[in-house]
């Protein structure tokens, strides 16, 4: 399968089963679109038409830049053929039963009454609760016991505002630190926090055990307060900015993410970005808002154009701003074109309800903390482990040749099926897709791609 | 006349020989929480990865 694009001065090829990328000019641009409908001397024919003659090509550069695409095709980076599908199930299979990541619902309850959090205010549909050191310690146990020969064990201390349940973080921390030589593992930790309650002794924490930080921060102080408010009505833009930048001075260049959300009052969001950057945060992420249909904040159809356009418009500053030796990250166009993830990884799917679940403040298990509070989806508990056998195998079963949509999308092996907990919320069922998120991801691929194209190109150490 | 450039990439199809350990991150969980895609995570396998 073959995707090309042209963008950022750029014509791209994505060779989709090999993973090759090529930059191409138009002959070749041309020569690839049609190369498999039609034989070599009637493109041929057709190609020296269009030009022969123009910029000085002669008849001899159309029929060698035919012959650079057999050889590509030859050497596998061309018009390679899908052979992973009996695959597809294998990655899942082979660890049936090992888990290595946990989303800890360390607290369900919040200090800001956001109105388009999909945890509904950090409740989950139920009710206000923290997590007690003995649920949270279990969990640890149960990640450790479950965990197999995997070494890397990642925990994320979320909410609702994980930072309301503090003393019960450091104390499950200070427990996993004691545990994990004797056990093999090494635990990564991850924070989400509103930063509310962001002081100097949770800079410190954070910056000696969190592996990331993620930040909550929507850029424009107008656009972040729309929302991002407490329960008397107040936005919190003006009490977290000078927490955040604070903790992400001290941090040292640890990994952290400024996540904003954007939803339709801000599908111009490059603005938000630009804000975050005017603030001094360069580890940048914005995700579309993940809402009921019909809720005030979703995305809309008129939405869409102005959000790709923005996407564009992102990569071309991000390339800028790289060459004026400013750059930033923006965690969607992270791509790693020599050392990404392996085909196992790519065709398998999310680890949501196999290798990665959600532990609420009583121990129950679910898929992942989107699922949380949909009590058909809880998988079981800490206690007595998975027990809803049924709901796991639909989860192991999810991969990207289980997707019939996803079946002739260029992108499969970039986002491999998605997200089961967007997919199901968009069509009741964890196989579908959410073709609106399709739309967003397919554009955030050719962007990242276009970006590490220039880099190498123009900067190839 | 250089009609292609082939960027340095890695080979899926090679991949498929040593890949599999399941040692990278497993779900969106660690960053953005609501989407989740595979092109921006990192491989584990520093052995096999060449």
């Amino acid at each position: 399968m073959i995707h090309q694009y042209k963008l950022g001065g750029l014509n791209i090829v994505l060779d989709i089963c090999s993973g090759s990328v090529h930059v191409v000019d138009e002959v070749a641009y041309d020569i690839i679109a049609e190369f498999e409908q039609k034989s070599r001397e009637e493109l041929l024919a057709e190609i020296k038409i269009r030009y022969v003659g123009k910029d000085g090509i002669t008849e001899e550069d159309v029929e060698e830049c035919y012959d650079q695409v057999v050889s590509l095709k030859k050497s596998n980076k061309l018009f390679t053929p899908d052979t992973f599908a009996p695959m597809a199930g294998e990655l899942k299979q082979k660890t049936g039963g090992v888990i290595k990541a946990l989303c800890l619902h360390v607290a369900h309850t919040c200090n800001l009454n956001c109105s388009y959090c999909f945890a509904s205010q950090g409740k989950y549909h139920g009710e206000r609760a923290v997590m007690s050191f003995e649920v949270g310690k279990r969990a640890l146990d149960f990640l450790i016991e479950n965990s197999g020969t995997r070494r890397n064990l990642e925990v994320d201390f979320f909410g609702g505002e994980p930072l309301m349940n503090f003393d019960v973080v450091k104390e499950l921390v200070a427990y996993a630190r004691r545990v994990e030589k004797e056990k093999g593992k090494i635990f990564r930790f991850t924070l989400t926090t509103n930063g509310l309650q962001i002081n100097d002794d949770v800079i410190e924490f954070a910056n000696r055990e969190m592996s990331n930080v993620v930040l909550s921060l929507d850029g424009r102080k107008e656009i972040h307060d729309r929302y991002r408010v407490d329960y008397a009505g107040n936005g919190s833009w003006e009490r977290i900015v000078p927490k955040f930048q604070k903790l992400v001075e001290a941090r040292g260049g640890k990994n952290y993410y400024m996540r904003g959300t954007f939803t339709h009052a801000n599908p111009d969001f490059l603005k938000d970005i630009q804000t975050m950057l005017d603030l001094g945060f360069t580890e940048l992420s914005m995700e579309p808002v993940v809402c009921a249909a019909g809720d005030p904040s979703e995305l809309t159809a008129d939405d869409l154009p102005i959000v790709l356009e923005q996407y564009e418009k992102l990569a071309e500053l991000m390339i800028q701003r790289r060459r004026e030796g400013r750059p930033f990250t923006f965690y969607h166009y992270m791509i790693d074109l020599s050392g990404g993830p392996c085909i196992y990884k790519r065709i398998s799917g999310c680890g949501s309800g196999t290798e990665y679940m959600a532990v609420t403040p009583w121990g129950d298990l679910y898929p992942c903390h989107q699922f949380v509070g949909e009590e058909k989806f809880c998988l079981g508990n800490i206690w007595d482990g998975v027990t809803n056998t049924a709901t796991q195998k639909d989860f192991a079963s999810c991969n990207v040749y289980a997707r019939p949509d996803c079946a002739d999308c260029w992108a499969k092996l970039y986002c491999s099926g998605g997200c089961a907990a967007n997919a199901y919320h968009a069509t009741g069922s964890v196989r579908g897709v959410y073709e609106y998120g399709c739309k967003l991801f397919r554009k955030r691929m050719e962007c990242a791609i276009m970006v590490a194209a220039s880099e190498r190109l123009n900067d190839p150490s | 006349m250089k009609h292609i450039q082939t960027l340095e990439t890695r080979n899926l199809c090679d991949s498929a020989k040593n890949g599999g350990c399941g040692e990278c991150q497993t779900s969106c969980q660690s960053a953005c929480k609501t989407s989740c895609g595979i092109a921006n995570q990192q491989c584990e396998n520093t052995t096999e990865n060449k």
